[in-house]
């Protein structure tokens, strides 16, 4: 393999995390404080839907985004009404909402545009473009940094950037500000925070907000940055992906990025060689798309350390009488 | 607070949920612009207005109360199965490979050691998510999810390039030979000399599923297991002190919870498909979960709620073809079904609590 067709997989690898990046920081401001999320996957597919439909009738990128993220967290509030006020089962309603958003999208989809269940195919200002960093072009012969600079860190839509900027703010966010330890306390031991007088609901809610934003990103991206429009079904797994991603790097920001670019990374060799010849065996792709949930399960088994969730997780808060 | 009658936290629940959920579906139907009542009509025609409805309705049917047991059992354990999609899948291939592997005389023979493949091959499936949750205490639901699509990516692989028959081009099996076909309900009926329900895939399993419901009630309340099985499910520490030993509840509960999933492949596989072919549960395994949440996990609930679910499904087909809604609209009302009786049932049930002690107040 020489070196351009390794920075092509690298890029490769790169435009196919960020969705994985932005569903698993998603997850985890949920999960961290105690909002178990297997609704990622629904929200991700809503907003993709949401954000390819109103680029696509208003022409424009950004409103699309804004439409991806209200669609986003539209489902989110339910999340949080079902988890949070009625203490229902986040699991069973993580379960409903992924459907609900399979259902919607295609119900919708084929109402407003008769096309099967896609949108029409977006370009120009619907879509968001790829940005060429300054230097970029002038830099593109100089031998190893060049390739790297123009080829791999430069040429990437500003979701992508926005991903990665967002794994430094979130650490900031969850560990060196008021509101993280709270969230985080919040999914530790709700009852402590409630004793120091400080809502665990708004903060639980708040976290569920935000879990919507950042899915309504992640679902923005797939539809109008990576691909051309909203197909059906379009985010396959991905939400779950991003969950795989955020046990294996055990609910923490840093290791999250490196969690969703070794998934991006697997789903890149997988598209580009079907069938990795590997001298003695052939790997074949479907074995590659496998891969994330298999080393997820190996993670979970704790063989490779031990992944522990946040303790409330999971557990709707009753407030003592 | 006044806790409310046992049968109103049974039967008044769930049916206000459901109803709130079909309110929420008709809301949905008029938002796309098509009239509700015409579309239940076409489902109602379509699914049980004639014996070729009702073929097609009972087939789903059955397919649902296997996953719906499946999870129904678990939940018994507080454990929450969200794997019935792989396991139905594995127990497909457990189901083809033992069809596949003699030349069987004649279907009564080829059936048990089919059930037992699919029931072997699912409860395999669930014994590994089983085995972590109680020996690494690993979250079962993470781990199931992960192997459903380990599961699909396993038998994704063996169709397109091990199972495939030569010169085939479509990712499947090949085809069941005729001796190991199962008997359908309409060659039953035949028999009898009425005729109903022909060309449908609805087949004996109908009748294996509710012996399996019957089963699993023994099992549940009627057996020292089972009864293990709820004490655990209720209170683990208590079951702790009574000297029942978690690991072991977890391991058999998921066995059995696998088993009833993978039996599913006994209708899907062997009676309707007769070869197995990609995604051949067609997320059956989910809808177990909108079943057992429906049928408060007692095996006669599963029916009725596997019942509502086969006449959605069926239904559902109908209206893609009769009407310009399309089939994902019952997608949608599972959706709505499983939110309102799984997640959000304390909003029903709360407003509920009030009103039955205010009139047991009254009363008193």
């Amino acid at each position: 393999m020489d070196f351009t067709t390794l920075i092509t997989i690298l890029d490769s690898a790169v435009r196919l995390m960020t969705p994985l990046l932005l569903a698993c920081l998603a997850g985890l401001y949920s999960e961290r404080a105690g909002v178990f999320d297997i609704g990622l996957e629904g929200k991700m597919l809503m907003a993709a839907f949401a954000a390819a439909s109103v680029a696509f009738l208003t022409g424009s990128a950004w409103l699309g985004l804004v439409a991806g993220i209200a669609g986003s967290l539209a489902l989110s509030l339910i999340h949080g009404l079902a988890a949070i006020t009625f203490r229902g089962n986040q699991l069973i309603s993580g379960v409903a909402i992924n459907f609900l958003a399979a259902g919607l999208t295609m119900l919708l989809g084929q109402r407003i545009f008769q096309l099967g269940g896609r949108t029409p195919s977006l370009s120009g200002p619907a879509r968001f473009g790829e940005i060429t960093l300054p230097l970029a072009d002038t830099l593109r012969e100089v031998p190893v940094i060049g390739p790297i600079y123009a080829g791999l860190i430069s040429g990437h839509s500003l979701l992508v950037y926005l991903a990665f900027a967002l794994v430094p703010l979130t650490w900031w966010l969850l560990f060196r500000t008021r509101f993280g330890l709270r969230l985080r306390a919040v999914g530790e031991n709700p009852a402590s925070v409630d004793t120091a007088g400080i809502s665990v609901t708004r903060i639980r809610y708040a976290a569920v907000l935000i879990c919507g934003v950042l899915c309504g990103l992640a679902g923005a991206y797939l539809s109008t940055s990576i691909a051309a429009g909203f197909v059906q079904d379009m985010t396959a797994g991905r939400g779950y992906i991003a969950l795989a991603a955020l046990i294996f790097a055990k609910w923490r920001p840093w290791p999250a990025l490196f969690a969703t670019f070794l998934f991006g990374l697997l789903e890149a060799v997988a598209n580009r060689y079907p069938d990795l010849d590997l001298g003695v065996i052939t790997v074949s792709s479907i074995f590659m798309q496998a891969m994330p949930y298999i080393l997820t399960v190996i993670i979970l088994a704790g063989f490779v350390g031990r992944a522990i969730p946040p303790r409330a997780g999971g557990e709707p808060y009753v407030k003592e009488r | 607070m006044e806790r409310m009658p046992k049968w109103a936290d049974l039967i008044l629940t769930p049916l206000i949920s459901l109803l709130l959920a079909f309110g929420l579906s008709a809301l949905v139907i008029l938002a796309i612009g098509e009239s509700p009542a015409e579309a239940l009509k076409v489902m109602v025609t379509g699914s049980l207005g004639s014996s070729y409805g009702w073929g097609y309705t009972l087939y789903y049917t059955t397919n649902f109360i296997f996953t719906g047991l499946a999870v129904a059992i678990a939940y018994h354990a507080g454990l929450f199965n969200i794997g019935g999609e792989g396991q139905a899948a594995m127990g497909g291939l457990g189901v083809t490979l033992v069809i596949l592997a003699l030349p069987w005389p004649h279907w009564t023979l080829a059936l048990p050691a089919a059930m037992a493949g699919a029931a072997l091959f699912g409860a395999l499936w669930a014994l590994i998510p089983a085995w972590l949750q109680a020996r690494r205490g690993s979250h079962i639901v993470i781990t199931t999810i992960m192997f459903n699509f380990i599961a699909a990516a396993i038998l994704n692989y063996l169709l397109v390039n091990v199972m495939r028959p030569v010169g085939s081009m479509d990712p499947a099996s090949a085809s069941f030979p005729a001796a190991t076909h199962l008997p359908r309900l309409s060659d039953l009926a035949l028999a009898f000399g009425i005729t109903w329900g022909k060309n449908t895939p609805a087949n004996i399993t109908f009748l294996i599923a509710l012996a399996a419901c019957f089963a699993v009630w023994l099992l549940i309340w009627r057996s020292r297991i089972g009864y293990e099985i709820r004490a655990f499910g209720r209170s683990e520490p208590a079951a702790l002190y009574a000297g029942i030993s978690p690991s072991r509840i977890i391991v058999a509960t998921m066995l059995i919870s696998g088993a009833l999933a993978g039996l599913m492949a006994i209708n899907n596989v062997m009676g309707g498909g007769e070869r197995l072919i990609l995604n051949a549960p067609e997320g059956a395994g989910f809808i177990g979960i909108a079943v057992a949440l429906m049928g408060r996990n007692h095996p006669l609930g599963v029916i009725l709620a596997a019942l509502l679910f086969g006449f959605l499904y069926q239904g559902g087909g109908q209206l893609a073809l009769w009407t310009s809604i399309p089939r994902e609209l019952i997608v949608v009302i599972q959706a709505l079904v499983i939110l309102l009786t799984g997640a959000l049932d304390n909003m029903v049930r709360m407003p509920l609590e009030r009103a039955f002690a205010a009139l047991s107040r009254n009363r008193g």
